[in-house]
């Protein structure tokens, strides 16, 4: 398991760093990703898909069987069992990522929770139900987030670029009938992200929220389980516009401290 | 807050930010605590034992760590009273909850060790995170949480206890510091323990500790070096690593990571380091010691009744002080040192 990281004398001292051989623009390549939820859907296609463009993947899941299971299949990726719903899995969640990477440069809070199931009109939506989706559509990328601030605001200031991003949900912007819980949270997800982003633009750290589409998951299947799912996007193809959009906007990254203004 | 010239005056935390001027560069050390005190067993004797990890030789080393060991009991007793561990033997196993050690040699003393970790890095990472907790003292008698012990800008996890000075910082004010063309950088120190409970090893604190300073922290120093713009220290770690470094390399401070082994005290001439916020350590603590190297013993002194008279609280959750270095010595000492 790769535990060391780069020395900083290995990175190079422009804030922009020059796009490797292999495939121009792509900034993947070293970069330091966690993502959430990594084991099922749109997570494990995107722990695949980022290996594949050259990043060092750390993913977090709740079961233990998952998370070993995905490891042997994908030796190169650090497996984290966390549940990010909970409070007290935060800092050791965070320490393993930081720990196992080095560092952190782009965090994808991916893990979701759906809320009831099967899905519910909000009369008949227990609270706790409601309280669980947010726990960990809301409150998981928010601890985590901040637990991670310090790493992604040192990776800024190297010039590395920080993105975080939370994914979203139609759900969140239009009003469908028994998503209440789940697109009330994914709707405060997608406030959160905005004015984080607006909070944080001084230091060069990006929190963005991106919404993949309905997508032929798992989790879609257990919310919709009569879909047409030849209607529905692969995860794999999700997993690769989402990587376009994080590379498009670690590209873009402003230069954060004009050192020599 | 004490000035170039020892005079005290007494301000709210919040009014920390107006304390920078423009043009300053603060650096913190943005290193997250470990929960370093780990609880178990001694394979041989079957004793119940406590190892606080205390140093390793750099910041990527995963497996193994020199540490102090401890018997039967926890931080709730006063740490010179804690129970002696059993005899410890190279070879012998400690079973760390889900984490295996083994006792590589003991470092002349008989609590003193190096140990290895068996098994993987990840599983490595795993245990420290699941089973450890923060090492503590007894004058905080509840059970800390690891993120009580995270400052808010932490990061790497390699301190071994708190960069407590970093307890002042909030977001809003590296917000502010930035709007406001202050440059606030960062430094990767692994703050290590500040007491062991035995003299002979107290003596020998501060251990050596393992730092790194990012190209955009060296690039900061080196551009308020040339334009006489103030560095100040947010805690004594980060006094240590520029220091070290600027002695390696006669006053510069370039990028990379090393191994600080100075101890600074009165006599040490600051060659980077301009002024220091610190908590209000003991007197007689290595950082204590460190404060020598900014004032005289004299304004120590009268730094002390002040914090007395209006009962500031010590240690790494309590209070803090803003010290400059004091005038003579950035008369006699500090020459420009740019490059021709």
């Amino acid at each position: 398991m790769k535990s060391n990281h780069e020395s900083t004398d290995s990175i190079p001292f422009s804030p922009v760093p020059a796009p490797p051989d292999r495939h121009p623009g792509n900034p993947f390549v070293g970069l330091r990703v966690a993502i959430t939820g990594g084991t099922s859907g749109l997570g494990l296609a995107l722990v695949r898909e980022l290996l594949n463009r050259g990043a060092r993947v750390a993913f977090v899941a709740r079961r233990r069987d998952r998370v070993e299971q995905v490891g042997h299949e994908l030796p190169d990726a650090h497996g984290i069992v966390g549940d990010v719903s909970r409070k007290e899995d935060i800092h050791p969640i965070t320490m393993q990522i930081v720990g196992g990477l080095g560092g952190l440069d782009v965090l994808i809070n991916n893990a979701s929770d759906l809320g009831p199931m099967p899905l519910k009109l909000l009369a008949d939506t227990e609270c706790e139900e409601f309280e669980r989706a947010v726990a960990t559509n809301v409150f998981g990328p928010f601890r985590l987030t901040k637990a991670l601030l310090g790493s992604l605001s040192a990776s800024a200031r190297e010039g590395r670029g920080a993105v975080v991003i939370n994914v979203s949900s139609d759900a969140a912007l239009n009003a469908y009938a028994r998503w209440g819980a789940y697109g009330a949270s994914k709707a405060a997800l997608l406030q959160l992200s905005r004015i984080w982003d607006e909070e944080l633009s001084h230091e060069g750290v990006r929190i963005l929220s991106i919404d993949p589409g309905d997508m032929d998951t798992p989790m879609h299947a257990a919310a919709v389980p009569d879909a047409d799912r030849s209607t529905l996007k692969p995860a794999e193809v999700a997993a690769c516009e989402l990587g376009d959009a994080v590379a498009a906007a670690l590209l873009r990254r402003p230069i954060v401290q004009e050192v020599f203004a | 807050m004490v000035d170039a010239r020892g005079n005290i005056k007494h301000h709210v935390r919040s009014e920390l930010a107006n304390l920078f001027r423009p043009g300053d560069v603060v650096v913190a050390n943005d290193a997250a605590t470990l929960p370093a005190s780990l609880s178990g067993r001694h394979g041989r004797t079957g004793r119940s034992i406590e190892v606080r990890l205390a140093a390793r030789a750099s910041l990527d080393e995963v497996s193994q760590f020199s540490a102090v060991v401890f018997g039967e009991g926890d931080f709730r007793t006063r740490t010179e009273s804690r129970a002696e561990p059993p005899t410890l033997n190279p070879g012998d196993q400690l079973e760390l909850g889900p984490l295996q050690a083994s006792v590589v040699r003991l470092l002349n003393h008989p609590r003193f060790i190096l140990m290895r970790f068996a098994g993987s890095s990840r599983e490595i990472w795993e245990g420290l995170a699941r089973h450890g907790r923060p090492i503590q003292y007894s004058h905080v008698p509840t059970p800390l949480a690891v993120w009580d012990t995270w400052t808010p800008i932490a990061g790497p996890p390699v301190a071994f206890e708190p960069p407590s000075a970093g307890f002042a910082l909030d977001w809003k004010m590296v917000a502010s510091m930035s709007a406001r063309k202050i440059r606030f950088g960062t430094i990767t120190h692994a703050a290590g323990l500040s007491s062991t409970g035995d003299p002979q090893l107290d003596a020998l604190l501060p251990f050596a500790e393992p730092y790194r300073i990012p190209r955009s922290t060296a690039s900061m120093i080196e551009h308020a070096q040339a334009s006489r713009g103030r560095i100040i220290a947010i805690g004594t770690t980060v006094v240590r690593a520029l220091e070290h470094t600027a002695a390696i390399f006669n006053g510069f401070v370039p990028p990379g990571e090393r191994l600080a082994t100075q101890r600074l005290g009165a006599s040490s001439r600051l060659r980077i380091v301009d002024a220091i916020l610190s908590g209000t350590h003991e007197r007689g603590s290595s950082h204590y010691e460190l404060l020598r190297s900014f004032v005289d013993d004299e304004t120590l002194n009268r730094i002390d009744q002040e914090l007395n008279a209006h009962h500031y609280r010590t240690h790494e959750f309590g209070d803090s002080v803003f010290l400059e270095k004091a005038d003579k010595q950035m008369q006699s000492a500090d020459q420009p040192s740019v490059a021709a």
